[in-house]
């Protein structure tokens, strides 16, 4: 490579080149929808008109950037460590299992205040456990976690599928799933947020799981920047050799960090069981982990960023919903779709940019890119 | 002679159902030799298996569609090249938008040109490979063991799961009796020994890739115009993924991946076949546990209680030309 290989301003590493890559997604997507022979631009307009044009699209929204906020989080977590979990979704869907425990006991006594906290605990619980044997046998046994946590995966939704055609199934009941929960186990909405700024919601499922999802990207913030552990897991990731070397015990960071991420996955659970559906049912997550793993490379890892992406795909997946209504062409499977590309831009290209781009701001302004250092070493 | 039948029929499907197995797994051999992790075989595989529907449909031809199932296979692996070979863009990440890209595209594409739900049209005869009958299979049907088992295990299938076989000693011979082969090993193992030896190690890789395309063509092809008559949104079903198991399972080598991946393709026939009846001494076994069984077995292999799997050194780790 020609281009002199140095650091951009920090703006542009952080908002210019994700953005670039974003657009150059969304632009192949709109191939995609000419392919199909609908108009991109008019796809797009009734896309964000979809997700914020009204109020309820507003909670929709939110509701499903709530679920998103959580895997992001799950998925930048272990990426810090230098692990890529890809079993986000498998832990979110046995954290129901966790969630089902708690809700079918305490729906009926206790009430929502008192049940939440320990759904939280049950989730996280459960997410952790499921994410503990892959590390372990990453950190001990050297298995590979991609692989790994790909058949932790398989095997929690084989599980969960038995669990829920069998022991968890109402004996009355022919659906996959558990009993609807009582008031004890339904989360309180937030509409009423969005409509203290005058807009109308008629229902959405945007509930007290958003606030909770907001608060742990402020304590992931806390993790990954202001604590011990959080610097040993970003060491361990930029360098597993230095890590070593400075003393850092790789089985406990491994586990360590893996065990957060899978709690993070696990309460992701918590915002459709008790904020939505109100039952455990078969293929619950849906997805949402694996669109974690798009979030987060997004958010470029960090907590605002993934706020932000989790927002960008609840835009997506609301908007989309109303599109599918509009145009029967372009189903709900778009998202699929700008996912794969976001993925791909975003995470496996990343860099594509970067040259041309370091190029053009050399050619403004040579001081800001480290061209001065160069050209001198040069002469 | 019930019990045997029952027995031969178990094999049968077991045959058919390990093919899509196979082909993937020998395609992933390819590039995990070469040094390139591929988690997309299943997004490769379900590419294939609707552009071959989609082509045979529209062309009425077989062969076509075999043909396009293999050419977006190939593009589609081209796409993981660039990206992880020329941009040194981490393989996993590239692996998992692929097969989001494919699972998405083929549901919007087979909704918009064939208007069936994600469906393609089913396919007619002509359009689809059929089963080959060998010489002699209905006339020595009724010949005692033997007899079933020319004619229900070896004759009767189609030219794909014949070809699918055959890869194995091919792939074989590729891999360890060519200098192709012996450099696609090396490039996997060290990089830079194969850099210094003058060889570009981009189209060497390349080259993998284009290997692990043809293959996974022709296993998304077998899904759509053989076992199935059609593609239906979803196909592969984890197909892919178990290959990846079973890849891991025969430790890399092309001749264990026909035995893994028969395994499974057992494991599978006979959770189809056994669906709530009990077994005896165990009892009931529930379906789900059988169809977990191809990953549990894996993890534990990786977790090295059923000997050890070693993957290839360089797996996953992109190439930088020293400067």
């Amino acid at each position: 490579m020609s281009t002199p290989y140095a650091k951009l301003p920090a703006w542009a590493d952080y908002g210019l080149i994700p953005l670039i890559n974003l657009l150059v997604a969304f632009i192949v997507a709109g191939f995609v929808v000419v392919l199909v022979g609908e108009n991109p631009f008019r796809a797009a307009i009734i896309l964000v008109e979809g997700a914020f044009g009204k109020g309820t699209g507003i909670a929709f929204t939110l509701f499903y950037a709530t679920t998103f906020i959580f895997t992001g989080l799950s998925v930048a977590v272990a990426a810090h460590c230098g692990l890529f979990n890809i079993g986000t979704e498998g832990q979110a869907y046995i954290a129901g299992l966790g969630i089902a425990i708690v809700c079918l006991s305490f729906d009926t006594v206790l009430p929502w205040w008192l049940t939440f906290p320990l759904a939280i605990a049950a989730s996280a619980l459960v997410g952790a456990l499921w994410a503990l044997i892959p590390a372990y046998l990453q950190a001990k046994r050297g298995s590979h976690i991609v692989i790994t946590t790909i058949m932790f995966n398989f095997i929690a939704a084989s599980i969960m599928v038995y669990l829920l055609v069998g022991p968890l199934k109402p004996a009355a009941s022919q659906a996959p799933q558990t009993r609807n929960f009582l008031a004890g186990a339904e989360l309180p909405k937030l509409n009423w947020i969005i409509e203290l700024f005058g807009a109308k919601i008629r229902s959405a499922p945007l509930n007290v799981t958003f606030l909770l999802a907001l608060v742990m990207a402020f304590l992931v913030w806390l993790l990954i920047w202001r604590t011990r552990l959080g610097y040993e897991m970003r060491t361990y990731g930029h360098s597993p050799k230095a890590a070593r070397y400075a003393g850092i015990s790789e089985t406990r960071i491994i586990i360590t960090a893996m065990m957060i991420s899978g709690a993070l996955a696990g309460m992701m659970a918590l915002n459709p069981v008790m904020g939505d559906q109100h039952n455990v049912a078969i293929d619950f997550v849906s997805g949402a982990g694996f669109v974690g793993i798009a979030v987060a490379l997004m958010g470029r890892l960090h907590p605002i960023g993934i706020v932000l992406a989790a927002i960008l795909f609840g835009m997506l997946y609301q908007g989309g919903a109303e599109l599918a209504f509009e145009m029967p062409a372009i189903s709900r499977d778009m998202i699929v779709i700008i996912q794969g590309l976001v993925i791909l831009f975003a995470g496996a290209l990343e860099h594509m940019f970067r040259p041309y781009v370091q190029a053009l701001f050399a050619s403004f302004n040579p001081r800001s890119v480290g061209m001065e250092a160069v050209k001198e070493k040069g002469a | 002679m019930d019990v045997f039948n029952a027995v031969i029929q178990v094999l049968d499907s077991t045959v058919r159902l390990s093919v899509p197995l196979l082909l993937a797994c020998l395609a992933g051999l390819y590039s995990e030799r070469a040094g390139i992790f591929d988690i997309g075989l299943e997004g490769k595989m379900l590419v294939g298996a609707f552009a071959g529907a989609a082509a045979a449909s529209v062309f009425h031809s077989a062969l076509l569609g075999l043909g396009m199932a293999i050419l977006i296979s190939v593009a589609f692996a081209l796409v993981h090249g660039f990206a992880s070979i020329t941009h040194r863009g981490n393989q996993i990440v590239s692996g998992v938008a692929i097969n989001f890209i494919a699972a998405g595209s083929t549901i919007i594409l087979g909704q918009a040109w064939f208007q069936q739900g994600g469906r393609t049209p089913a396919l007619g005869p002509g359009e689809r490979f059929d089963a080959i009958v060998w010489p002699g299979a209905d006339a020595v049907r009724n010949v005692p063991v033997i007899g079933p088992i020319y004619a229900e295990l070896i004759s009767g299938h189609s030219i794909l799961v014949y070809l699918a076989f055959l890869m194995v000693p091919f792939t074989w011979w590729v891999l360890f009796r060519t200098r192709f082969g012996l450099r696609l090993r090396a490039v996997g193992e060290n990089p830079a020994a194969v850099d210094t030896a003058g060889i570009s190690v981009a189209w060497l890789r390349y080259r993998a890739l284009i290997c692990t395309g043809v293959l996974t063509g022709v296993a998304g092809a077998y899904l759509s115009m053989v076992q199935n008559g059609g593609f239906v949104k979803d196909m592969t079903a984890g197909k892919g993924y178990i290959a990846l198991a079973a890849l891991i399972f025969a430790k890399w080598k092309p001749v264990n991946a026909m035995f893994a991946c028969l395994l499974f393709g057992f494991l599978d026939a006979a959770a189809i076949r056994l669906q709530g009846s009990p077994l005896p001494i165990i009892g009931k076994v529930p379906v789900q546990f059988m169809q977990a069984l191809p990953y549990i077995l894996t993890v534990i292999l990786l977790a090295g209680f059923i000997g050890k799997a070693i993957p290839p050194r360089a797996g996953g780790v992109p190439y930088v030309k020293e400067r």
